[in-house]
């Protein structure tokens, strides 16, 4: 194949993206979740063109520290929700380096029984120096695994630690793992990811130290209800992940919340709120990118710098002066 | 730190060996390239390896193997590959190979060979030069 006809190639495949996806091409997908990632601007359309077709995956986000045993579980319950007859999309995160950009992407090691399926769609992503637990991009990703038709997709954050609570907001269920021996964890989670939690899960529960564990967590839970009247209360389950113990119980569990959610109506006050954070933030973007260009093009910043180092001038009152002069209307 | 693409690569061990010290230090120094690396662990099928880049939308393959498989698993990567048309993947393989298996292996389409003693700045440089040309 010669250079040109190549590149014709490629911009067909470019044009119809969206459509490919929504006729169920994997290869479309994977390439769209591609642009997604580099945040590549014609990847706005495309997602604009599947929009209308998602909402009816449900989210589950699986997050907890290293090691507790994540995509363990994820493989797991996959094949759960495969005997079910369910597709899944995964999106698995792992960090990238602040210092040279790249990463290693080990999630996929713990999916095996899953990565054979084809009806299971698994994608790795770096967060590319998001510190949220996951990628900027993420809730993109799920939007084109729900628009492909997936029943659920599942989200794997980062190992956390204690602030990465970005999955609560991008997920419909939340499930924080935790697993005996790492015992200062809970104390050290409490403040943060302790918090999220729709379900607990004990992983490892064969180790030595996973009934205290469970004790705890399930004080701390009580403890929540005392303090603050919930509608929900978090189970907390034991599960092997490696030896598939508990995960029947886990994905019944988790049917149990998601009903919850609908028939409590929160499903739908849960996905307003996200909508409006989505569509707020996508606003912020457009306006900064836009607002900065001009601000910044004309090169008139940085001879406002120089005034601002020598104190000719102050930042606070300048920068009121910049947004008037833009948007004169403002009071 | 926005708008960049980065190298994807997947690095899987087809077959039933279970050396992966080669393929781990070279996911490693592919991450510390600036690369994003799936690493897909020990054997691997052909088919496992494609769907993974199929998924990733990897750039690269990179293949290991001391087992002396690599005659049938890297060309049926290759055509594999092919048929889910993803010709443009980069294919390169390593481990241990027989000198007189290269020109067979390059024939089926792998793109290069790096055997034992290859400094691995030389085969990150191959791969950023082969993937920035596509």
């Amino acid at each position: 194949m010669d250079t040109k006809s190549r590149d014709l190639d490629i911009s067909v495949i470019m044009e119809d993206l969206a459509a490919e996806v929504l006729q169920g091409s994997v290869r479309a997908m994977a390439r769209l979740i591609t642009l997604v990632e580099n945040e590549d601007p014609r990847a706005f359309e495309f997602l604009g063109s599947i929009y209308p077709h998602t909402g009816r995956a449900h989210v589950l986000g699986i997050t907890g520290s290293p090691g507790t045993g994540k995509s363990t579980l994820t493989d797991k319950i996959t094949s759960v929700l495969r005997q079910q007859e369910k597709t899944v999309g995964v999106v698995a995160v792992d960090p990238s380096s602040p210092f040279t950009g790249g990463a290693l992407l080990g999630d996929r090691i713990r999916m095996q029984r899953a990565s054979g399926d084809p009806d299971v769609f698994i994608r790795s992503m770096a967060t590319r120096g998001n510190l949220g637990g996951l990628a900027r991009t993420t809730a993109d990703v799920i939007k084109i695994m729900d628009g492909f038709g997936k029943d659920w997709v599942i989200v794997e954050t980062v190992g956390v630690g204690q602030d990465e609570v970005e999955i609560a907001k991008t997920a419909d269920t939340t499930i924080v793992v935790l697993a005996p021996g790492l015992g200062d964890s809970i104390q050290s989670m409490k403040a943060g990811v302790m918090e999220i939690a729709d379900l607990y899960v004990i992983n490892k529960a064969d180790r030595s130290g996973a009934d205290a564990l469970v004790t705890e967590v399930r004080i701390r839970v009580e403890q929540d209800a005392q303090i603050k009247e919930a509608a929900w209360r978090a189970p907390v389950l034991k599960t092997v992940a490696v030896e598939d113990q508990g995960t029947e119980p886990l994905l019944e569990a988790i049917e149990n919340h998601r009903s919850f959610l609908e028939q409590s109506g929160r499903l739908k006050k849960v996905r307003r709120e996200k909508t409006r954070q989505e569509t707020l933030s996508l606003l912020k973007e457009e306006i900064s990118h836009n607002v900065l260009e001009k601000i910044l093009g004309n090169g008139r910043f940085d001879d406002l710098i120089d005034d601002i180092v020598a104190h000719r001038k102050d930042p606070y009152t300048s920068v009121k002066e910049i947004v008037t002069t833009i948007f004169p209307d403002e009071e | 730190m926005t708008g960049k693409k980065r190298i994807k690569v997947i690095m899987a061990k087809p077959g039933l060996d279970g050396h992966d010290r080669g393929a781990k230090l070279l996911a490693r120094v592919f991450a510390e390239a600036g690369m994003e690396v799936v690493y897909t662990g020990l054997r691997q099928t052909p088919e496992m390896i494609v769907e993974a880049a199929l998924q990733e939308d990897a750039d690269v393959v990179g293949l290991s193997s001391l087992s002396g498989v690599h005659n049938y698993f890297f060309p049926r990567v290759v055509e594999l590959l092919k048929e889910n048309g993803l010709d443009d993947v980069l294919v390169v393989g390593g481990g241990i190979i027989p000198d007189e298996d290269i020109p067979g292996l390059k024939d089926s389409g792998v793109a290069a060979i790096f055997g034992p003693g290859t400094r691995t700045e030389d085969i990150v440089k191959f791969i950023v030069e082969k993937v920035s040309r596509n």
